[in-house]
């Protein structure tokens, strides 16, 4: 019972939460609208992480990947469609990509996995580079930015459908699959579970949101060239969110991403010049010290608490 | 009925043959055991035969059916369904949830949920597990691990059924237990091949065994005249000696 | 024609020969000591901009400096590893569970050592030039600097791989690369092994990144990510821990690389990732793995 009026009263919370959210631009400056539509960047980036990466233990390092084919299509189409099919495309076109480079490399061991999603960026990032020297002729190209309350309320429909994937995911059959072969793929594909389907398509699902996110982004920005695009630590620091707020449940990775993007939008305003310098080294403090993140803190906090009470009594 | 028939079945690993022209097959109902030395390739065998690894040649037909090279999920809904020797149980997940994965996933026939948690409990009833659908995987004992991976496996609608030595690390009181569970499988209608070095339980249980050595067939036959065969008895040497001396 | 292909052939070796150099070192560290070192290529650039601040400010020769800091680069290497990833070895749960540590901490030092670049030396691409005069060899004419950086990276693989070969911590090293297990079985120190491995690996890519810095390619703190994914890609195309491979792969991929940019420059990464692609597809244990 104790566990149902808990669940209830975070889904609660999350309710106002969300109506605050949505009726932000009514009450806060347009400077918080724009700050609040890059956090939920992060959080969006760090839920479609999770969505792949947490269940199975395969460390994706491709996010920069998608998000930057998303900006790309963003980009290119923006003046031609209308918005939400704009987004639509993003996502389903790094669906695409997620799908053919995950049916390929699926099934190679965790770190190799690891390295390979890690030169897809750079691969793609580069294709991009030479296509827009040899065969566009410019490098880079000019965006069409758009007013930044529908840049927020874009992000902010992102945000509630990947939250809807994420929750259905977990709670279905598909979800009890991709477990499975999070704990044993050997065991899960003698039960019965298509291991290979089962990963790749988690991994486009995940990979869609990416690029529909980029996409959205792209609207906030003027100009766009193959590094900002794919800029590499939209790899990094999803995961590096990821392990800071834990993975056991829903809400543990957007509270984690949710300050972790806080902090880094204060740092990269306030110290533009060492900026990576003290997100390096909070990145080493957090893997150093808090390996499980704030949820391993707080279990820890817990497990103490419990002790101390038994020895008391 | 001719459930399972492995003809000319051979698998090199880097120039070492673990599976050297294998032979034999089983009949629909029989309990055979499938022993032979450390190495022998026992394993390797139900690896070629559940998917788990594919063989460079040879022929192995289920119901009829070339199954030889089919990715073990495919292999599972056709009706083969094994357990581990290295417990493969999936650690943070309830035990109810583990016999579920067996039920929706495993069978060709894709299942609703409507039925599966009666059919979830039935089958824990069956294995001796009744009452444990909330606990945690890993929080369970050796034994009853090994009946989770059995109950996950009979969730599948096999009608064969590989055991890889389900009886290692158990007492004598579980052994019985485990030699009983067989062969109440059996009696449901389930082939059952099981890899064993408890050989009170080969002895007891099975209709037939099959001898392995250096990836090839020794011996076949029935568990008395195995014992008294010669080259059988040179391989084990000294393992036979823990057995009463009538069969 | 002769001088297009000689121009290939010492193009190739030259790169190739620091391609094996880095490769080497990525090789110890994830070999040896399981660490996915993502910031490899920094310490490279580090290496560059040592050279570069080395000549540029204190007149000092490139070779000499090569000398002077390959010990210091060796001494970064190993106190890195015994303050922080031995500490993450002892704390983690599994080996997979410290590779996926190790390697998210390593990207903290990417940022780290970039970030510090980036104030100490600014983002401007810097150059030096030494030894840029022309030498005439069998009828064509290649860039002295060239030439030098070509035998001094074969000299330190030599002599890297005499080390390798003939000493008793080489031979250590060599055992622990192909079984870190066995290895510590056999009375291997593995803890002095880890540490020492990882500092080599460090010492490798800072003399890389000195040697880089010779052939006037331009330095910038942001030149490292591209060797890092060299690196990667010759260890996985030699084979993981193989040491020999990795040299042998650097090779393999200096000539890859050095015809692909005659044919079209700037594809040479993709065609490196392709071939990446197509090992990890067909052959992860690499082409050049028993």
């Amino acid at each position: 019972m104790k566990d149902k009026t808990k669940k209830y009263s975070l889904f609660a919370g999350f309710i106002v939460i969300l109506l605050l959210l949505i009726s932000l631009p009514s009450y806060a400056s347009s400077y918080r609208v724009i700050f609040v539509t890059n956090i939920l960047m992060y959080v969006i980036l760090t839920l479609s992480w999770v969505i792949f990466s947490g269940p199975t233990g395969y460390i994706s390092l491709a996010t920069a990947a998608f998000f930057g084919i998303g900006v790309y299509t963003s980009a290119i189409l923006s003046n031609a469609l209308f918005l939400p099919l704009v987004i639509f495309i993003g996502g389903l076109a790094s669906f695409c990509l997620a799908f053919v480079v995950g049916s390929l490399t699926l099934r190679l061991r965790g770190m190799y996995f690891t390295m390979f999603t890690f030169a897809l960026v750079q691969l793609i990032s580069n294709l991009a580079h030479w296509y827009e020297v040899n065969v566009t002729g410019t490098v880079g190209r000019l965006v069409l930015s758009l007013e930044s309350t529908t840049v927020y309320y874009s992000m902010l429909v992102v945000f509630c459908l990947v939250l809807l994937a994420s929750y259905y995911i977990k709670h279905s059959r598909f979800g009890l699959a991709l477990q499975s072969i999070g704990e044993s793929e050997e065991a899960a594909a003698h039960s019965g579970i298509n291991v290979t389907l089962v990963k790749v398509t988690t991994f486009a699902i995940s990979a869609f949101f990416m690029g529909a996110v980029g996409a959205v982004m792209t609207m906030r920005w003027t100009y766009v060239d193959p590094p900002t695009a794919f800029d590499i630590r939209l790899s990094f620091m999803p995961l590096l969110m990821a392990i800071f707020g834990g993975m056991g449940n829903l809400f543990s990775p957007i509270i984690g991403s949710s300050i972790f993007a806080y902090l880094e939008e204060i740092l990269t305003t306030k110290f533009p010049y060492y900026y990576m310098l003290l997100f390096g080294g909070a990145m080493l403090l957090v893997i150093v010290f808090m390996p499980h993140g704030i949820e391993g803190v707080f279990q820890k906090l817990q497990k103490i608490n419990k002790r101390e009470s038994v020895e008391k009594t | 009925m001719k459930i399972l028939d492995v003809q000319g079945l051979k698998k090199n690993f880097g120039g070492l043959a673990a599976t050297a022209n294998v032979n034999f097959n089983i009949e629909q109902g029989e309990i055979v055991g499938l022993i032979g030395p450390n190495g022998a390739g026992k394993t390797t065998l139900f690896n070629l035969i559940s998917g788990a690894i594919t063989p460079d040649s040879g022929v192995i037909t289920f119901k009829g059916k070339d199954i030889a090279g089919l990715k073990p999920y495919r292999i599972c809904r056709v009706g083969i369904a094994r357990t581990f020797q290295s417990v493969k149980i999936f650690a943070k997940m309830s035990v109810f949830n583990h016999v579920i994965i067996g039920y929706l996933f495993g069978d060709h026939k894709h299942k609703t949920s409507g039925t599966s948690s009666e059919e979830a409990e039935k089958i824990l009833d069956f294995v001796g597990l009744s009452g444990m659908s909330d606990r945690r995987a890993a929080d369970l004992t050796l034994v009853n691990q090994k009946r989770l991976e059995v109950a996950r496996a009979l969730a599948t609608q096999p009608e064969l059924l590989l055991l890889d030595e389900v009886m290692a690390g158990l007492n004598p009181t579980e052994v019985s237990e485990a030699m009983e569970l067989v062969r109440k499988i059996r009696e449901k209608g389930i082939t059952v091949i099981m890899i064993e070095h408890v050989m009170k339980a080969i002895m007891t249980i099975c209709d037939r065994v099959i001898v392995l050595h250096h990836g090839e067939k020794l011996a076949e036959g029935k568990p008395g005249d195995i014992t008294r065969n010669k080259s059988v008895i040179e391989v084990y040497l000294g393992d036979f000696a823990c057995l009463p001396s009538k069969t | 024609m002769f001088i297009k292909f000689l121009d290939i052939v010492i193009g190739s070796l030259l790169m190739g020969g620091i391609y094996a150099l880095i490769a080497v070192g990525f090789s110890l560290q994830y070999g040896v000591a399981r660490v996915l070192n993502v910031a490899h290529g920094e310490f490279l650039m580090v290496g560059a901009f040592a050279a570069w601040s080395l000549f540029t400010l204190g007149g000092i020769n490139p070779i000499l400096s090569l000398v002077l800091c390959a010990p210091v680069f060796f001494m970064i290497g190993f106190l890195i590893h015994i303050t922080l990833f031995k500490r993450l070895k002892a704390s983690a749960e599994s080996l997979a569970v410290f590779e996926g540590n190790s390697m998210l901490a390593s990207f903290g030092l990417l940022f780290i050592l970039q970030n510090l670049a980036l104030i100490i030396w600014g983002a401007p691409v810097k150059g030096y030039s030494y030894l840029a005069y022309p030498i005439s060899f069998l009828g064509a004419v290649f860039s002295a600097n060239r030439i030098v950086t070509l035998i001094t990276s074969v000299i330190i693989s030599v002599v890297f791989y005499l080390f390798l070969a003939r000493t008793r911590t080489g031979k250590a090293i060599r055992a622990a690369a192909q079984d870190p297990v066995a290895a510590a079985h056999m009375g291997v120190s593995i803890n002095k092994m880890l540490a020492l491995c990882f500092g080599f690996g460090t010492m490798m890519a800072g003399l890389a990144g000195m040697l880089v810095s010779m052939t006037s390619i331009m330095v910038t703190p942001f030149m490292g990510m591209e060797y890092t994914l060299i690196a990667m890609i010759v260890v996985v195309l030699g084979g993981l821990g193989n040491i020999k491979g990795s040299f042998i792969g650097g090779f393999i991929l200096g000539l890859v690389g050095t015809i692909v940019s005659y044919i079209q420059p700037g594809l040479s990464m993709v065609a490196f990732y392709l071939i990446f692609l197509l090992l990890l597809l067909v052959k992860p244990a690499g082409i050049l793995a028993k």
